[in-house]
């Protein structure tokens, strides 16, 4: 009987090894194309067979998509929007969090339900609004509509927050209103230095948010100077005229750096939110 | 000042967010659909005459239908796969880490980038993926330049794609008391009647969760949408449409009208599928 059972283990467990090869690989697979693509000369990429790796690193692609579109560039205008964002965004989630975790005021339960709503329903009903409003304030081709409306908090960050907030004993806050402290003190001086774990993870959200929107940018921005890497890398085949894939994915490779690099290095700060919460952003 | 004020103070930059970003604008939604306006010169009051026009406009139909046909497909698909990757990477093997990371990819890298590397995947001549079918002697289709295998190449990248929700699942699946299993063991349940009996029901919370998600994200799919297209407009789905209307043609009433369909359809499924709740989603007595 127990040796049976252990056999079974045995046969379940190099099954699943074969799944996580397997799945990895087909996961992998659209990364692996990519760079090995993005290596190749042209002659090697459209090739019948195709040949799984470039013969030679071959790095004229890479010095041809920098020529198309200024990647860096790019890349420093997405980065310049979302450094602007996410201070505001996380400081004032962070005060509306802890006014709702911690305050008790005529209609918060509805406030909270309303900001719930929020999160979920009318964002194609006021995109167009919305666009109109910037345009006639004169600021639609800017950074402006992207940056601002940030700095009056985040519906789901909000909701994280609070629940983060809850949780926190609320001794040390009593013995500071003892000692005089404000409430702005107190969320200050305490609440924002002991909670810097899930401020960081609401800000690599934030982030990654600004980093993979097409939508928002396409809408505001027209201007080519002011392109982020996602409106960059949108309109690298209209730039061009026909699609050079070598160029293409070696763009593409290039603008998915940063994003690799927070999987790799901050993905435990991305998993603990969403083991707090259940949402994922 | 009184405690409470103080507390309304904290969250005074919400309100004041939600009235300019959120009530005004509805507000203004709802002008705006009864206009012809274009953003450039005068708007006039036209009544519901944008929503006679788009009723009566067959690509509308097509959109909606485009979306729709995607969202019955990919949704129980994409909870399908992430439930099953979930379950399997469930226990604390050697290296499950790793793989752990590998599936959670693409929740964080995607965009642009990701949707244009699918293009280069599913291209019918030099793709990897027909490349791939080769091997096996089969002759892949033409993939995005074919309408009937538009919609399967859209629920390859959501199948791709659907793993990437693996944690919430996992957390879930943590959440469930070992004593539930225990018994079970004890009353002779083999694995697959504790999936079926303990499992599944324990995470039909989570799975409203993501249902729920995948009908507003499904309704709302833009990034792919725009980068890939697809031959005989089996591209076009319903917030390409309205991005089209709006900033290529400048039909801001239009487009609005659209908005409100979309509103009112997303609306109405959650609404749906919130009812049905009580049939089958668990809920910890009390």
């Amino acid at each position: 009987m127990r040796l049976r059972g252990k056999k079974d283990d045995t046969v379940r467990k190099v099954l699943l090894y074969l799944f996580y090869l397997l799945g990895s690989c087909l996961m992998l697979l659209p990364f692996f194309w990519m760079i090995s693509t993005a290596f190749k000369p042209d002659a090697e990429i459209f090739t019948v067979p195709i040949k799984w790796l470039p013969s030679s690193f071959h790095g004229q692609n890479f010095k041809k998509a920098f020529q198309v579109i200024p990647i860096c560039k790019y890349m420093l205008n997405t980065v310049y929007i979302a450094v602007l964002k996410i201070g505001g965004e996380v400081f004032v989630s962070a005060l509306v969090a802890y006014g709702f975790a911690r305050f008790d005021f005529k209609g918060k339960n509805l406030f909270f339900l309303i900001l719930l709503a929020t999160m979920m329903l009318p964002y194609e009903v006021t995109m167009i609004p919305t666009f109109i409003m910037w345009t006639y304030l004169g600021l639609s081709d800017s950074y402006v509509p992207l940056i601002l409306p940030a700095y009056f908090g985040a519906a789901s960050f909000i909701f994280f927050l609070r629940m983060y907030f809850s949780t926190l004993p609320v001794e040390m806050e009593e013995s500071m209103v003892m000692d005089g402290a404000s409430y702005f003190q107190i969320f200050y001086k305490l609440i924002l230095p002991l909670t810097k774990p899930a401020l960081l993870t609401i800000g690599l959200w934030a982030f990654l948010g600004t980093w993979n929107d097409l939508l928002g940018q396409l809408i505001y921005i027209n201007d080519p100077a002011k392109y982020t890497i996602q409106l960059g890398l949108a309109s690298f085949s209209s730039m061009t005229g026909e699609t050079l894939w070598g160029p293409l994915m070696a763009a593409s490779s290039v603008g998915l750096l940063p994003v690799v690099f927070l999987l790799l290095f901050a993905q435990k700060y991305f998993v603990e939110g969403i083991k707090m919460t259940g949402i994922k952003g | 000042m009184k405690k409470s004020q103080i507390g309304f103070l904290f969250i005074l930059p919400w309100v004041i967010g939600f009235i300019i970003f959120t009530v005004f604008p509805i507000i203004a939604a709802l002008y705006i659909a009864m206009t012809d306006w274009s953003i450039i010169g005068q708007a006039s009051f036209i009544g519901f005459q944008n929503f006679r026009a788009i009723f009566a406009d067959p690509t509308f139909y097509k959109a909606l239908l485009v979306t729709g046909r995607y969202a019955i497909l990919a949704i129980p698909l994409t909870i399908i796969t992430a439930l099953l990757v979930a379950l399997g990477v469930n226990n604390d093997y050697k290296g499950i880490g790793i793989f752990r990371t590998i599936f959670y990819m693409p929740s964080i890298v995607s965009g642009v980038a990701v949707a244009i590397v699918f293009k280069w995947i599913l291209d019918p001549t030099y793709g990897v993926l027909n490349s791939l079918l080769r091997l096996f002697g089969l002759t892949g289709p033409d993939w995005l330049y074919d309408p009937a295998w538009v919609l399967p190449s859209y629920l390859i990248m959501a199948i791709w794609g659907a793993s990437g929700g693996l944690y919430i699942y996992l957390a879930a699946l943590r959440d469930i008391p070992r004593e539930l299993y225990e018994g079970a063991t004890i009353d002779g349940a083999g694995w697959l009647q504790k999936i079926r009996y303990i499992t599944l029901p324990m995470l039909t919370p989570i799975l409203f969760y993501n249902l729920v998600m995948g009908i507003i994200s499904a309704f709302r799919k833009f990034t792919d949408a725009y980068i890939l297209g697809g031959a005989g407009e089996e591209g076009v789905f319903y917030m390409v449409y309205l991005y089209q209307q709006a900033f290529s043609f400048y039909k801001m009433g239009y487009a609005t009208a659209l908005a409100w369909i979309l509103f009112v359809i997303i609306l109405g499924l959650t609404l749906v599928v919130n009812y049905t709740k009580k049939y089958w989603v668990y809920a910890e007595r009390k």
